[in-house]
């Protein structure tokens, strides 16, 4: 489980299945209803993000461990064209395509834990995480 | 790859569609095209959206229905979206879709319920 599990984001497809993985693995590892919830929604935010501003992508979901306590942690990595502004795409309303401007930020809310990185022309990697309560 | 078509059912003049499966991006646009011309093909003056399978419903999603939600409107035909589960319900809230504009009931009953006393107010719909 260290490892998790990969979705490759090609199409929009992808995106439903990335989202059914992340909800499986949230289920297996014991979050309820509403977790599952939040973590299928912002994995199916971030894989959109891939779908349409890269192209193509990585999704990948694995269980995680602090002393105490438990969690999951989603990857996303791309090799697209980057984010310039960073602070921008985090902004509420901000969008550039057919988003309403709330895929990032909102995915954020939905997690725990939200860490962007981005470099112009070499790609994005998002890492997020939800703790078990 | 052929998209899924979700099946649209009419009792009387108020159309029912009941989502099923997992939707993806291009099948939940052909969804609203195909409401939307179904709604002009039978004048339907009520549409009901039912939710009640549905277990994610994200920013794209939530974007559709409300743009389902007022384009028939548009078109003068009243829509209810029924059967957010909990989850659902709070997962949108907390990603800033609040779909204040769409009209929602608790179930299919209580929707075609709502959906009769806004037309009987609504006199021809166009109101």
């Amino acid at each position: 489980m260290a490892q998790g599990k990969a979705a490759v984001i090609r199409s929009d497809l992808d995106i439903v299945i990335a989202r059914t993985l992340a909800r499986d693995t949230a289920k297996m590892l014991g979050f309820g209803a509403i977790d599952q919830a939040r973590i299928a929604t912002a994995v199916s935010e971030l894989a959109r993000n891939i779908f349409l501003y890269a192209g193509t992508g990585t999704v990948t979901v694995r269980e995680i461990e602090r002393p105490g306590r438990k969690g999951l942690e989603v990857i996303c990595e791309d090799q697209g064209p980057g984010i310039a502004n960073i602070d921008l795409v985090m902004r509420d309303g901000y969008s550039t395509s057919r988003g309403m401007g709330m895929g990032l930020p909102g995915a954020k809310r939905l997690m725990d834990e939200f860490d962007i990185r981005s470099q112009e022309g070499a790609g994005t990697t998002i890492i997020c995480r939800k703790w078990r309560t | 790859m052929e998209s899924l078509r979700i099946p649209i059912l009419k009792i009387g003049d108020v159309l029912i569609a009941s989502i099923q499966v997992a939707l993806h991006d291009a099948s939940a646009v052909q969804f609203k095209d195909d409401l939307l011309q179904r709604i002009y093909e039978t004048k339907a003056r009520g549409l009901i959206v039912d939710l009640t399978a549905v277990d994610v419903v994200d920013s794209f999603i939530g974007r559709l229905i409300s743009d389902i939600a007022s384009m028939a409107g548009l078109m003068g035909t009243r829509v209810v979206i029924t059967g957010l589960q909990p989850a659902v319900a709070i997962t949108l809230v907390e990603l800033g879709l609040e779909l204040p504009q769409v009209l929602t009931a608790l179930n299919l009953e209580k929707g075609l319920a709502a959906l009769r006393r806004q037309v009987e107010e609504g006199g021809d719909g166009a109101g």
